[in-house]
């Protein structure tokens, strides 16, 4: 007898040479591609040094991306960058990549293919949940656990048990992925899936974009899940056959796979969404947010730093200008991205509309440099996380949404939909 | 192993930026990293944090991003036992990995407040007052990783698996 499982124990079972996983379970499983960046790689290969081994697991299945704090920001920034470029050089790391080619690691690693349906991915980040979008299993760890699998390939982890979110109904004007993880943050809450996985479904899934799908599985950890996920589908397959010449694995959950729960969400009633200070979950209608000024506006980062996103900003942008008195920084979240918006015009409407354009890097979204907020300041940012502090003076106050809110935004100066413009 | 100390009080949803702001986060050293342990929202903790100190929470401890210099400065900054509702995920994973030991107690967390004193058995999950006027039990360790703890932390875990 079969036992039925959701796509996430499917994958997990497949890893652990297992016919069958079920929750709580530990298993030890082989990993397809390790993630470091710069500021999680040097901790992580002081404890792959301390373990002993002479080589990596396999330097073919290793990305390491400088993204956080690069072009290098400071003299101790440049120390840790130089620390993984030494580190890939040594180790004939296949995917370590310097700046021209970088970008922003969840972003490049779709892009390049380096994911596909099926695979397992450890990265040493939280938001290595992004990849759920391709029906891949992908979770954040710590530097250890990430220093111990570069030595060994593996990982122990517990089977989390999943939580089915079923959307349906039809997504209104300027409503997208953004919006519905937002407002499925305000529902289940910052504690809502710990230790759980976070399984998106429904037709209106079924209908978003890959972009989208990426903003959606990305905060999946807001929730405190393990991982997200998406049952592969056609517009993966167009979107992985284009980058990869690996061969997916299309797993599908069973219909009489076991759920923790099953939450139904109608998006007919979601308009555009705001998370206010200091938490994600702190979510409201825009409509009900009230008037808030706004000191600077970011559009970029792994959640919403990819072409769909631009190309939205700069379809409310065109023709348009930032208020006085706002600063909008826009970030490309790879190189590719960037010659895109340029080939399409994207950069030239923006740069019309006093936007500043950014190198690709994380940058503002953890306060690290290229837009760090001063006392008192307001932000919206299409970033992923507004605690206190998150960009720059802990007095300063960020607010989360959609890019077709932040560019409407930044166009009054204010938190705004794109209707009231 | 018994640790006792002072108790430093914090709520829900600690987050990683709060335990170590990102903008400390260009050394790994755990020594520099201390210094900054709670700047934001307890300036003088990095100062007069005495080692052996307790630090007991609420829901969500240590939520946010993967960051091990968040659980790396709390214990280079002496603290002996992360006390909580609950924990987020990936920080669990990390105070294990690294060695910082963590318990769960719901009960513990709402009894006492900052600066009590108390002592807390490790292995048996105890934790209580000076005079054992309040005593708590934690949610029991799942047995493996109370292995990783004996065998020191995960690398040497590994290590003598790998030796095996
Ligand atoms: S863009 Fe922000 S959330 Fe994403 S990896 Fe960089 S710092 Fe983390």
């Amino acid at each position: 007898m079969t036992i039925a499982m959701t796509i996430t124990e499917k994958i997990l079972a497949s890893h652990a040479g297992k016919d069958s996983v079920s929750p709580g379970e530990l298993i030890d499983v082989s990993v397809d591609l390790a993630l470091a960046n710069d500021i999680t790689a040097p901790l992580a290969f002081r404890v792959f040094e301390e373990l002993g081994p002479k080589d990596v697991f396999d330097p073919e299945r290793i990305a390491l991306v400088p993204d956080h704090f690069v072009p290098n920001k400071d003299i101790a920034s440049a120390q840790q960058a130089k620390i993984m470029s030494e580190f890939a050089s040594k180790h004939n790391i296949k995917h370590y990549f310097e700046l021209g080619d970088s970008g922003i690691e969840h972003v490049i690693l779709p892009e390049k293919g380096l994911v596909i349906p099926g695979d397992l991915v450890i990265g040493a980040d939280s938001h290595t949940c992004t990849y759920g979008a391709l029906g891949a299993f992908s979770a954040g760890v710590g530097s250890t656990d990430l220093g111990v699998i570069l030595g060994t390939g593996r990982i122990w982890l517990k089977v989390p048990a999943t939580i089915k979110l079923i959307y349906k109904g039809n997504l209104k004007p300027w409503v997208g992925g953004k919006d519905l993880i937002l407002f499925t943050l305000g529902l289940i809450g910052v504690e809502g899936a710990v230790y759980e996985t976070m399984e998106f479904a429904g037709e209106v899934i079924q209908g978003l974009s890959m972009d989208q799908r990426l903003t959606m599985a990305n905060m999946a950890v807001e929730g405190g899940a393990k991982n997200g996920i998406f049952e592969p589908d056609d517009i993966t397959r167009a979107y992985v056959e284009q980058r990869s010449e690996r061969k997916g694995h299309y797993w599908a959950s069973d219909p009489d796979a076991q759920y923790a729960r099953v939450v139904e969400i109608d998006v007919d009633q979601i308009g555009p969404q705001v998370a206010a200070p200091h938490s994600p979950d702190n979510v409201f209608p825009v409509s009900e947010i009230g008037s808030v000024r706004l000191d600077q506006v970011v559009i970029g980062s792994c959640t919403n730093g990819r072409i769909e996103d631009l190309r939205v900003a700069a379809g409310i942008l065109k023709g348009r200008s930032v208020a006085r008195g706002t600063r909008l920084i826009v970030i490309p979240g790879s190189p590719r991205i960037y010659k895109e918006a340029i080939q399409e015009g994207i950069i030239t409407t923006l740069l019309n509309a006093k936007a500043v354009i950014s190198p690709p890097t994380c940058g503002p979204c953890l306060g690290g440099h290229m837009g760090v907020l001063a006392d008192g300041e307001k932000a919206i940012s299409t970033t992923n996380r507004n605690f206190i502090g998150r960009m720059g003076h802990p007095g300063s106050e960020v607010y989360l949404a959609s890019p077709a809110v932040a560019a409407a935004s930044a166009v009054l100066g204010k938190i705004a939909s794109p209707d009231d413009i | 192993m018994k640790s006792k100390g002072k108790i430093w009080k914090f709520g829900d949803h600690v987050d990683t930026d709060l335990i170590i702001p990102a903008r400390f986060l260009n050394v790994s050293d755990k020594n520099e990293l201390a210094k900054n342990c709670f700047v934001d929202v307890k300036p003088d903790f990095a100062r007069t944090v005495q080692p052996g100190d307790i630090i007991i929470a609420g829901i969500n401890f240590g939520c946010g991003s993967s960051r091990e210099h968040a659980p790396l400065a709390i214990k280079a900054a002496g603290i002996s036992v992360i006390i909580a509702k609950s924990f987020a995920r990936i920080f669990y994973r990390n105070a294990f990995n690294i060695g910082l030991p963590i318990l769960e107690s719901t009960e513990a967390a709402d009894a006492f407040s900052e600066g009590d004193d108390v002592s807390v058995d490790l292995s048996s999950g105890e934790i209580a007052d000076p005079d054992g006027a309040r005593r708590f039990f934690a949610k029991p360790i799942p047995e493996f990783m109370r292995e990783i703890i004996d065998a020191g932390g995960l690398v040497d875990y590994i290590r003598k698996k790998m030796a095996a």
